[in-house]
């Protein structure tokens, strides 16, 4: 042990929840302890929005015809739970509110790079999202999520307020990453090489560099689209001159990507949880830290996958792929190294345990279905059906989401110093990945079967494996709504749950909790990688 | 095998298999679909059993430190890099097939609007949404887009390809007999789930004897048409059967009845002259400028009522094609002199003087 351990440290600070008071001290604050909690109240109630309209969504789908709303409403419903989940929840919600939060802890850092500029991009959110959601509400955009062109330059609801407020989340998401990376670069404490980096670390920094790499093109296509709107240059609109296809390939040239965004922090979440509950140094460190930058980059190359069936030249298709599989290999890596971390271990069964076994099912049936959708020829018949629609849920909803409240239940002592009823936990934790299977598999059957997405009204042979999906999405909402209700419950009655409860050796658990405002004493020493366990666990220390 | 086959495709709920090229798709589905169930519930099995086996006994328990050799990484990656490449290598050169079609195909023309399917046969008749080819033969179809982007999708084929505006995309099937359903797959608006079509696919020589039929009949109805138009008859009587025509083409009767019935847009009988409410508030006379310009600007005065979902239509009509329209809407109207009263919903023969 070459840190100084927090029991021994002398704080002359306060932590960092009361050492202001005022609703004055949280708009202003440059804390990212406290920008990390902001980014969870905002990220959460968005989550419970989208989470809302997709409830209305699966009620409307119900029967065949008209249930509870008429189409156009239908199309707004599916366009609001689409934007809302992506650019409000998805995108911004771990590296937002673990990222900013564990990052600076996990290198023995004061703060973030640039302090200022995290509290910007909580405004920036803030402003986007305001601005998206009324645009919404307002506008009754209909297209989408994706904005196709020509439909969406030549639809008759307004875009425009929507495309402005995903610009601007987007703004807010390439400064994230931005101030990761350059605190990654210049923050590390003494000793803190980069292969002694937590994986959480490592993963988080190939998140920054597609934001930043990626997010710049979206901007540019979503002002296009306003501009071909707006002043009615053809860009896009084939009747104007333009080109129907190139949207697409602008689009998912960063929309992929952005598939990895969400996904390669549930990922870095999941390296943590599995060493802390596993009490074992990870299987192999390497090729999880390097497998992630392979995500990252080749992610880059495999956004005509999206476009099998556009008219897209056949040899493009062959290359994207065939590109496509290497995103598999990467992601099989790690699933390899994260089963294989369990050999040997010491294994305790918590509900952030249980939520990494569901992330490991999640992601492996998601990512083979992944790797079944690369496969061309399937393709053409899964295209636009809601076998699609299931592989993403899985992907981004089950593995993601899974993450979420794995890293929600592994840190939440930490964060705020309590501890949760473990008997619900582990029980919402089992509802939750019950209701999951129950609405997405019978989605996989209905693509199967050829049920195209975005459908209001559908022939009656799919209405039964419908109804199915329908029962599960409410059995999931309802795991939600425990999983709120006792958390919430133990921010006033839980018990204190002391700096290190589940004896981690991550750096981050170093720390009083919750955390002093200063984050260390004094500066850490580091002499060795975290989660090594041949000594045993960090002293379980418990508040008196 | 083939009960394999079809024990397989009703665990999967695959639709029925209209062509080879759909029972070689799901052939690879199958493979991949198998391998791919041994692969995961194997990687979840080994982990429960470590589960299992290294539960947590003490407290303080220590774990040695465990590092992967070089080759169990390599084993690792190497293992399914040979299984996605060779589901990649059959997938793909299925696909290259469904892109490439045989040079004795016959053509279709497909053409998606909002919310229809066209075919159209060279040199031979047109239909709307039920799509008839002959089996055992290629069929090549070239598909085009009249608004937005729709996608020809028929599940039983495994066949699926984009309707492009502006430009011409291409696929073939060689399908079996029977008749299937077709599906826009490409979210194109209120309509999107209501575009819905059939394939029949009939035995050849009852499809050549259909062809030949339609091609002699519409020979037939060009001849009839002939001594009308040169006989001397009443132009804004002859306008009014162009704008109905017209109209009919255009897909106006998708949305607007003549019959006073309720549908998505107003219905035609009797709107011209009426004070009409607007959904602004204000009011207005419907005459012909008003007419006209909601075909070109349909969402800049909209009716009290109904929703602004009409696409424009500047710059597909042009200024007599309008003009014979608005001839027709005005023809429509209860109290109009007519040698029959009118009984169909949408073709009803105009005869007003």
């Amino acid at each position: 042990m070459s840190q100084s351990p927090a029991s021994d440290a002398v704080y002359h600070t306060p932590n960092y929840l009361n050492a202001e008071k005022g609703v004055r001290s949280w708009l202003t604050t440059r804390d990212h302890k406290r920008i990390g909690v902001v980014y969870l109240a905002l990220t959460v109630a968005s989550f419970a929005l989208g989470g809302f309209f997709a409830l209305l969504l699966r009620l409307e789908l119900l029967t065949p015809g008209p249930t509870v709303m008429d189409a156009m409403t239908y199309n707004r419903m599916f366009t609001l739970h689409g934007v809302i989940m992506i650019f409000l929840f998805m995108i911004p919600a771990i590296p937002g509110v673990f990222g900013n939060f564990f990052l600076p802890l996990m290198i023995g850092a004061e703060d973030v790079a640039f302090p200022r500029i995290n509290l910007l991009t909580v405004y920036l959110y803030l402003v986007g999202a305001a601005i998206a959601v009324w645009g919404m509400i307002q506008g009754g955009t209909d297209t989408g999520w994706t904005f196709y062109t020509p439909y969406s330059t030549t639809t008759v609801t307004t875009l425009s307020p929507v495309l402005l407020g995903a610009f601007i989340l987007g703004m807010g998401s390439i400064l994230t990453g931005l101030n990761f990376i350059v605190t990654i670069h210049t923050l590390r404490a003494p000793g803190l090489t980069w292969m002694r980096l937590p994986l959480f670390v490592w993963a988080m920094y190939a998140t920054s560099v597609i934001q930043v790499l990626a997010t710049p093109v979206l901007g540019m296509t979503l002002l296009l689209v306003a501009v071909e709107k707006t002043f009615g240059f053809g860009i896009f609109d084939p009747a104007r001159g333009g080109d129907p296809i190139l949207f697409q390939h602008l689009f998912w040239f960063y929309s992929h990507p952005a598939v990895y965004i969400m996904v390669l922090p549930a990922m870095a979440v999941i390296s943590e949880v599995v060493q802390t509950f596993a009490r074992k140094n990870m299987f192999g460190y390497k090729a999880v830290a390097f497998s992630s930058l392979g995500i990252a980059f080749v992610g880059f190359f495999v956004w005509g996958h999206h476009l099998f069936t556009s008219g897209q030249s056949t040899f493009a298709s062959g290359v994207f792929g065939v590109l496509s599989m290497f995103v598999g290999i990467f992601t099989a890596v790690k699933v390899f190294n994260w089963t294989a971390t369990l050999y040997k271990g010491a294994i305790q069964v918590a509900a952030p345990f249980v939520y990494f076994l569901g992330f490991l099912y999640f992601l492996i049936f998601g990512g083979l279905t992944g790797i079944a959708l690369s496969t061309v020829s399937l393709d053409v018949h899964w295209q636009d059906t809601y076998f699609v629609v299931a592989h993403f849920h899985f992907i981004m909803v089950g593995a993601t989401m899974m993450a979420f409240l794995a890293a929600l239940h592994y840190w939440w002592p930490k964060m705020f110093g309590r501890t949760y009823s473990e008997k619900w936990s582990l029980a919402a934790a089992v509802l939750v990945i019950l209701g999951f299977n129950a609405t997405f598999i019978p989605q996989f059957l209905l693509g199967n079967m050829g049920m195209p997405r975005r459908y209001y009204s559908y022939p009656e042979q799919f209405q039964s494996l419908n109804v199915a999906s329908t029962a599960g999405a409410s059995l999931l909402a309802f795991g939600f709504l425990i999983v709120l209700a006792y958390l919430l419950v133990s921010l006033f009655a839980g018990k204190a749950a002391g700096p290190n409860p589940w004896g981690s050796r991550g750096y981050e658990w170093d720390t009083p909790s919750p955390p002093d405002v200063l984050n260390f004493p004094e500066t850490p020493v580091y002499t060795r990688g975290p989660h090594e366990y041949q000594d045993g666990p960090a002293e379980v220390k418990h508040a008196n | 095998m083939k009960e394999l086959n079809d024990l397989l495709r009703r665990i999967l709920f695959l639709p029925e298999q209209g062509s080879d090229f759909a029972r070689s798709v799901d052939h690879l589905h199958f493979f991949v679909w198998s391998v791919s169930m041994l692969g995961a519930l194997t990687t979840l099995a080994v982990g429960l059993v470590f589960v299992l086996r290294y539960r947590r006994k003490t407290a303080l328990q220590a774990t040695p430190h465990v590092e992967p050799k070089p080759i169990h990484e390599a084993m690792l990656i190497g293992g399914p890099l040979v299984l996605f490449l060779t589901w990649f290598a059959i997938g793909y050169s299925q696909y290259v097939t469904l892109q490439t079609p045989p040079r004795d195909a016959i053509d279709v023309y497909v053409q998606g609007k909002k919310w229809m399917w066209k075919f159209a046969y060279p040199g031979g008749p047109n239909a709307t949404d039920v799509l008839r080819v002959p089996a055992g033969r290629p069929v090549r179809l070239l598909l085009t887009s009249r608004d937005v982007i729709h996608s020809f999708y028929v599940p039983a084929l495994r066949l699926k390809q984009d309707a492009l505006p502006g430009r011409y995309t291409q696929t073939w099937f060689n399908a079996e007999p029977g008749r299937y359903p077709i599906f826009c797959a490409e979210y194109c608006g209120i309509g999107h789930s209501a575009m819905l079509g059939e394939l029949v696919v009939m035995p050849a020589a009852e499809f050549d004897a259909w062809l030949e039929q339609q091609r002699r009949s519409n020979q037939a109805a060009a001849q009839d048409q002939q001594p009308v138009a040169s006989e001397d008859i009443d132009v804004r009587g002859s306008l009014v059967e162009q704008g109905r025509r017209i109209a009919a083409m255009q897909g106006c009767f998708k949305c607007h009845s003549v019959d006073g019935s309720q549908h998505i847009g107003p219905t035609w009988l009797d709107v011209y002259n009426r004070k009409v409410k607007l959904e602004n508030g204000r009011s207005l006379v419907a005459d012909e400028a008003y007419l006209t310009r909601s075909m070109m600007e349909p969402n800049a005065e909209v009716v009290a009522g109904y929703k602004p979902v009409m696409p424009t239509f500047q710059g597909k009509l042009s200024g007599p094609e309008a003009a014979a329209i608005v001839e027709f809407i005005k023809s429509l109207r209860t109290d109009a002199p007519s040698a029959e009263p009118p009984k169909g919903p949408v073709y009803v023969p105009v005869t007003g003087k």
